[in-house]
């Protein structure tokens, strides 16, 4: 029998609401996803529908999906890994105090997105202007994940003190890893929104520096993406090796994963700013050669972990060069995490390469803001990212509720339904891209619509392919949604605990100290901020020669409080 | 770690190297180079296109919610053009498609890129930033005769 850790009441209904807040709002998330794609086919020729205007739909889309979500999740995930594998649970004060405080932002952020005075897409680039209310609540969102990470610190310190020659858990270290970059690039992003858009939005002060606030925002946006994939990449490390039947083929490798990312994924952030004016082709340049070394632990990964499932595949008879590949249990409804792990790592494969070209200095000219990126955005972030996540929220779901899922058919088909999806929308963006389809456009009013002077038949086809794409995707999720929610009102088959499929190394490996510690490591990427940063920020400080008043969406002329 | 996983470690940085490295050829042989910023120009308020000689022209653009000033140039086939790039209101975003230009104008700050227009033909410059609600009608030609 593996082990199983109870849980206190006060623990299994925050896990409870934490996992269950994010999924309804996902429903409205997912179906503007949907409408994007009708809007962009030019099946919808329109600037609103069914009361939603299509940039409100986009900036719910983006914030609910890639922030709230995620967000939530990691924060759940976390308190779970720690309950389970340090047996320590996290003070309950503070607990609640953290979802109480993710909970009040996002309703804050909510009201305005929802009412029309927040379309300002997820990354709400200056100087456009939001309500004040979106910016405070996306604050408090932030802030209350930090209070859970704060929250852990103490947990871990205390197991480190009780054992002082063990390993941590691979999972634990994997956590840590993912809040000490979510701590450190939110802090950026925090001076950003405290010091600069929320005085402005209150009208405060009349205008800020809008270089300044690109490089903030994306000294945050890149290790974004890091602390999205990490707790996936901590379910192929601990739990997909295991469910393979395998055992995990190199622990140490694992751990200098976790411990790269923490170095390499911050000082990165100037290569989605390539195409810009403020900042120098030097240091451009030096951003995008850091941003190929961050490539460096996901390469690791596609070996180890896939090294891992070859173990597991031998172990059960498989021999040869490749019948690893198919003996794995793709379609054992009791083990349907894994689908979902192993369904993300093969997108993932064309996430990071188109990653790699993104990242490529000059080669960025070609794809920069068309919709290849964000055909190569939801190859990471809807593909190992999203589906990492649905399938252990679902799985903590069964184990925190005591409930079995009454649809495990549904749960294990919705993988592979949502990675056909994925990849007619994903194929139909990224062409569409290469051939000059913008992004974050309502191409149903003009690009796509045959009465406008315009109009672009040369994008149709891509356009259509990612319309389909959208459809497949929407019904994929809608089985999700019924597994997940069916699982809730489910009878009670068992006791509410908290279980996870871990995988043993392949080999005892000795401990090595600078694979089990984080001080060296957060010390390098401070030396390694302070490198990429500095020139990035005097630079923008000194190239600047007006600050900018705010506008909102609808009106070319400048919001100022205090003419 | 396994022996197999050093050597993978290796590969992989020599894969980047190779990688790395083409990006470098591209930019310092080919001059294929992303803007640079520019700090010797006067921040101007109206755009305007300037003949230097008959195959040089400095185009000053800016861009506003929802246009681009001057709207529609038109060059002879084989002009060298620098491009400036500034913002009246919010961020926009400015794309000649079929070419390598793509430059944001970002308020407070001036973007520039030079490109020569060999092959005649209309060119599309579309904005690929979201800039309001009128983002989508965001447009402007460059004719090469």
């Amino acid at each position: 029998m593996e082990r199983v850790v109870k849980l206190s009441r006060f623990t299994q209904r925050i896990l409870w609401w934490e996992l269950f807040i994010p999924t309804v709002l996902l429903v409205l998330g997912v179906y503007h996803g949907l409408l994007q794609t009708l809007y962009r086919a030019g099946i919808i020729q329109s600037t609103s529908f069914l009361g939603l205007e299509y940039y409100q739909g986009l900036t719910l889309h983006g914030v609910i999906n890639a922030v709230v979500y995620t967000t939530f999740f990691a924060v759940a995930f976390g308190n779970a890994l720690f309950i389970y594998y340090l047996e320590k649970e996290p003070k309950p004060l503070w607990n609640g105090l953290s979802f109480g405080l993710m909970t009040l932002g996002t309703i804050l952020a909510a009201i305005p997105m929802l009412s029309g005075d927040a379309s300002v897409l997820y990354t709400f680039y200056p100087p456009l202007k939001a309500h004040p209310a979106f910016y405070i609540g996306a604050a408090l969102l932030i802030v209350g994940s930090w209070v859970a990470f704060f929250n852990w610190i103490p947990l871990y310190l205390e197991w480190h003190r009780e054992n002082p020659d063990k390993k941590i858990p691979l999972a634990i270290l994997g956590i840590m890893a993912t809040f000490i970059i979510w701590l450190v690039a939110t802090a950026a992003v925090a001076v950003e929104v405290l010091f600069m858009l929320i005085p402005w939005s209150l009208g405060w002060i009349n205008t800020i520096n809008i270089p300044l606030s690109r490089t903030l925002f994306w000294f945050f946006g890149h290790p974004l993406v890091y602390f999205w994939l990490l707790p996936v990449y901590i379910m192929y490390y601990v739990m997909l090796p295991k469910l393979s039947g395998g055992k995990l083929f190199s622990d140490n490798a694992a751990r200098l994963v976790f411990l790269l990312f923490i170095v390499f994924s911050i000082p990165v952030g100037v290569h989605h700013q390539f195409t810009e004016p403020g900042l120098s082709k030097d240091t451009k340049l030096l951003h995008s050669l850091f941003t190929f070394f961050v490539a460096v632990p996901s390469l690791i990964t596609a070996f180890t972990v896939a090294a891992s499932l070859e173990h597991g595949a031998w172990s059960r008879g498989a021999r040869g060069l490749f019948s690893w590949m198919f003996k794995q249990p793709y379609w054992d409804k009791d083990k349907y995490l894994f689908p979902y792990l192993v369904m993300g790592l093969v997108i993932f494969i064309f996430g990071g390469f188109t990653g790699i070209v993104n990242a490529s200095y000059n080669m960025n000219l070609v794809v920069h803001n068309t919709s290849w990126i964000s055909g190569h955005f939801h190859l990471t972030v809807a593909g190992p990212v999203i589906l990492g996540m649905l399938g252990m929220a679902l799985y903590m779901m069964e184990h925190i509720s005591g409930r079995r899922c009454p649809w495990r058919w549904g749960a294990m088909v919705f993988p592979y339904l949502w990675t056909i999806g994925l990849a007619f929308l994903s194929t139909g963006l990224m062409i569409g891209g290469l051939h000059g389809e913008p992004r974050r456009t309502n191409l149903g009013i003009t690009y796509l619509n045959p009465q406008s002077d315009l109009y672009r038949p040369d994008w149709e086809t891509w356009t259509t392919i990612t319309a389909i794409g959208g459809v497949i995707l929407f019904i994929a999720a809608l089985v999700y949604f019924i597994a997940f929610f069916g699982t809730l009102i489910w009878t009670k088959a068992g006791d509410e605990v908290l279980y996870f499929p871990t995988s043993e190394p392949l080999h005892e490996e000795r401990k090595v100290a600078w694979l089990n510690q984080l001080a060296p490591w957060i010390m390098v990427l401070i030396f390694l901020i302070v490198v990429a940063y500095t020139p990035a920020i005097v630079e923008v400080l000194e190239n600047t020669y007006a600050n900018a008043p705010g506008y909102t969406p609808a009106n070319p002329l400048p919001q100022l409080p205090n003419p | 770690m396994e022996r197999t996983e050093r050597y993978i470690i290796a590969g992989s940085l020599v894969a980047l190297a190779v990688l790395f490295a083409a990006v470098l050829y591209a930019s310092q042989v080919k001059g294929i180079e992303v803007p640079d910023c520019i700090t010797g120009v006067e921040p101007y308020k109206e755009g305007s296109l300037q003949k230097i000689s008959d195959n040089h022209y400095q185009w000053f653009v800016v861009a506003r919610m929802w246009n681009f000033e001057p709207a529609e140039i038109t060059i002879p086939a084989g002009a060298t053009v620098d491009i400036y790039l500034v913002s009246k209101d919010v961020v926009h975003g400015f794309q000649i498609l079929g070419t390598n230009v793509n430059l944001m104008a970002v308020p407070g700050a001036i973007a520039y890129q030079r490109h020569v227009f060999n092959k005649k033909g209309t060119y599309d410059v579309l904005c690929h930033e979201y800039c309001g609600v009128g983002h989508q009608q965001m447009h402007t030609k460059i004719i090469v005769q």
